[in-house]
């Protein structure tokens, strides 16, 4: 008898802790997630363990708009569209360009940041922008623009190779020990990797493509969601909560 | 949105791509994981002065992940050396050692299941230590290594996943690529899957091949 109890209550508990996940998908909650290695969109701070940056502050202030708790998961690059599509996730902010490709995916709220891609090398370097990329291996984070232009760059010739790593700190690191020659990567996330590693021998040289904008990205058949967000978004450049976040990461311009 | 089967077929070929990568890696690091398995079990077993030194060999390898060893000698490893090390030789490198570790132990304990009566025999035969271990003992351990050999060999084809974290587009690297510009986690993790299995199958036929063959009639 004692053991059939003892027997029940694990089962209640292991119900009890599969249920809490569940849960978590309740009303009231905007479910987000990130790769926190992208300063200065989204990061983890060294000291408090917060998830911080642009985007973390423009969903919250979404969420505040909306009346919604925001609840910001930090996973893998890789694993965001997949898990916004089998629905763990509401959105993704994620410094995510909007790309034809990705829009066959999932839905892009309104562009809320504009960006471009630069080329980060060696201090030195007589790379300028698209000038001097032949014969040098570019090192990229997976899946990214930055990827997406080597890769086709690589395929016309005009780059030796691509090496293709998680993160944007393992790409950076690659031109530091020598293996690859430059990374590509978004110009504001370039400037604040060379301030945050003032000792890294690295610089940026010059953008290397179009214009390119950020969006928020929402399951395809979620379009209430979508049309909530472009409407704070709106809400927030018209109150002019998003110049202040603006103001607060990248200054004045 | 079904399940799209042309998408599996249609990321064969760079999949198979990714496969020949791993089953390159993999055989090499078996190469030298024997060479350095074989050497760390046997001095593990002596009562030289590098016994020490290959048992934390092994203690250190096997106590610590693949995948912050791969980290490890491709970042790490450079600043020590003050030059670069190519992700194919660190990755390489990081396997065979790895492998090494495991090997070592499968040949120790090998060698230590033959009957020591079969030492006692060969020294009354007038057969050097040496000798002994390599026409005796080594032969008769090499029947018992074989199993947990394959076992290993079979493990280390499917760790190598992790040199993919290195920018080596072994086939996990080379369905994540796909991934990223399909966004059909399943249906390319479910080929990926399959390739596996096979390259896992035939090792695991082979190995009971090679078992049969030195079979004791």
């Amino acid at each position: 008898m004692f053991a059939v109890k003892k027997l029940s209550v694990l089962l209640l508990t292991v119900l009890f802790v599969l249920g809490a996940g569940f849960s978590a998908l309740g009303q009231g909650v905007l479910k987000v997630a990130t790769e926190a290695g992208f300063m200065p969109f989204e990061y983890v701070d060294a000291e408090s363990g917060e998830l911080m940056g642009f985007d973390m502050d423009l969903i919250r202030a979404i969420g505040e708009v909306l009346g919604l708790e925001v609840q910001i998961d930090n996973i893998s690059w890789d694993g965001l569209i997949p898990a916004l599509l089998n629905g763990n996730y509401d959105c993704l902010i994620a410094g995510i360009t909007i790309t034809p490709e990705r829009q066959g995916a999932v839905d892009f709220s309104e562009p809320y940041f504009e960006s471009v891609l630069t080329v980060v090398a060696n201090t030195g370097t007589e790379i300028s922008g698209l000038e001097g990329l032949a014969g040098k291996t570019a090192a990229v984070q997976i899946n990214t623009t930055g990827d997406f232009t080597a890769s086709d760059l690589a395929d016309a010739g005009e780059l030796k190779g691509v090496a293709r790593f998680d993160t944007v700190a393992d790409a950076m690191q690659a031109v530091l020990i020598g293996v690859a020659d430059i990374v590509l990567i978004d110009l504001p996330v370039a400037e604040a990797y060379l301030a945050a590693n003032p000792q890294a021998p690295l610089e940026h040289a010059g953008p290397v493509a179009d214009n390119e904008f950020y969006g928020i990205a929402v399951n395809k058949n979620n379009k209430a969601l979508l049309e909530q967000i472009n409407a704070a978004l709106a809400e927030l450049k018209a109150s002019g909560t998003y110049d202040q976040i603006f103001q607060k990461w990248f200054g004045a311009n | 949105m079904g399940f799209r089967w042309d998408l599996v077929f249609s990321s064969l070929p760079t999949l198979l791509q990714g496969a020949k990568l791993t089953v390159q890696l993999t055989s090499i690091a078996v190469f030298f994981g024997i060479i350095l398995g074989t050497i760390a079990g046997m001095i593990r077993l002596s009562k030289g002065p590098l016994r020490l030194a290959a048992a934390s060999y092994i203690d250190i390898i096997r106590g610590t992940p693949l995948l912050v060893q791969t980290f490890l000698i491709f970042y790490g490893l450079p600043s020590l050396i003050s030059r670069p090390i190519p992700a194919y030789t660190a990755a390489v490198l990081a396997l065979s050692i790895n492998s090494g570790a495991y090997v070592g132990e499968i040949v120790r304990a090998g060698i230590q299941s033959i009957d020591k009566g079969q030492w006692e025999a060969a020294a009354s035969l007038g057969l050097s230590g040496s000798q002994t271990m390599g026409l005796i003992i080594l032969p008769q351990a090499f029947r018992r290594i074989l199993p947990p050999l394959g076992n290993e060999f079979i493990a280390l084809l499917k760790d190598s996943s992790l040199v993919s974290v290195i920018a080596l587009e072994e086939l996990v690297r080379k369905g994540q690529i796909i991934i990223g510009r399909t966004f059909r986690p399943f249906e390319v993790w479910l080929a990926v899957a399959v390739i596996y299995f096979v390259m896992t199958f035939a090792v695991s036929r082979l190995v009971n091949l090679a078992e049969k063959r030195v079979a004791v009639r």
